[in-house]
């Protein structure tokens, strides 16, 4: 973390601490979309995940002049949100639709990118290299902003393991930079990356079995 | 030169995509890389193909409205701290 980080940090702390409006306000504008779609990736619901980030505004404000600086003071915001959000999860699993198929590796590190029947095998002409290659979509553009690819790119979400939902919806959906993506869930350089990957290669997997069911392959 | 593009597999190849992307592949990887790239279609369409996921992912940011708690978010903190 910069200088200039840890001194904003503390000039907008002390600016919360003291009561003024405009300071939280500004906090309030940056992050309430990332905590919202944050909350979105673990509770069923638009009106319950507005309840986890109005929770989470509570927990700041009252808790701001406890708050020791241990980690900035985004993160912190984030996580008193994860928290909030994942047990509210947790209470709700039952109406989630994911919520059965659940695995032994919850962080999903140890899956392949692309399933391993796509590639030659040992005995194969060119082991390791595609044996059913991906086939080009057509006018992927205007397919992707389409209400059938939505409903699979958010079936695909989640479907993911927890921690790559996570880091996905900073990614790619709030359009988080890694650094960003890193203090807000409190990750390492490698594993955010090997989390990103895997959730991508997954969405990419899922559009993949609806543009060629779709073309009829 | 041709054996480190023989040695690099398509299924090595979708491993690395991320870090290619995210520029931390190392020099000699990423020029490896690339040169499977060159050579392998279905590895530049499997790229592409990422590309185009992540786009398409960041369009459903397009389609929210999300800032609808503010307005409850500063009521909360008008009331709290006047009564702190």
């Amino acid at each position: 973390m910069t200088d200039t980080a840890i001194r904003d940090d503390a000039e907008l702390i002390a600016a919360i601490r003291r009561g003024d409006e405009a300071a939280f306000a500004g906090l309030v504008d940056e992050l309430t979309a990332p905590l919202t779609r944050l909350a979105l990736a673990h509770v069923p619901s638009r009106a319950v995940a507005d309840e986890v980030v109005q929770d989470t505004w509570v927990g700041v404000i009252r808790g701001i002049d406890r708050f020791e600086g241990r980690s900035s003071l985004r993160t912190w915001i984030f996580q008193i949100l994860l928290n909030n959000a994942r047990s509210r999860g947790q209470r709700e699993k039952r109406t989630l639709p994911f919520s059965s198929l659940r695995r032994h590796d919850p962080e999903g590190r140890n899956e392949p990118a692309v399933d391993a029947d796509r590639f030659q095998g040992r005995r194969g002409e060119y082991p390791g290299h595609w044996a059913r290659p991906p086939v080009e979509w057509d006018s992927p553009v205007e397919r992707l902003a389409g209400d059938a690819a939505r409903e699979v790119m958010l079936t695909a979400i989640a479907n993911l393991p927890e921690r790559q939902r996570e880091v996905l919806t900073l990614r790619d959906i709030q359009g988080y930079s890694a650094e960003e993506a890193r203090n807000a869930l409190e990750l390492s350089e490698t594993n955010q990356r090997v989390l990103l990957h895997r959730a991508r290669s997954k969405v990419r997997a899922a559009l993949e079995r609806h543009f060629d069911s779709e073309a009829g392959r | 030169m041709s054996t480190a593009i023989d040695e690099m597999t398509c299924r090595e190849f979708v491993e690395l995509v991320t870090d290619l992307i995210e520029g931390e592949l190392a020099e000699a990887k990423r020029v490896e890389v690339e040169a499977h790239l060159g050579e392998c279609d279905g590895c530049a369409t499997y790229l592409e193909q990422i590309q185009q996921t992540i786009a398409g992912l960041r369009r459903l940011a397009d389609a929210d409205d999300l800032p609808r708690t503010r307005e409850q978010a500063l009521a909360a903190f008008r009331e709290l701290k006047r009564t702190n």
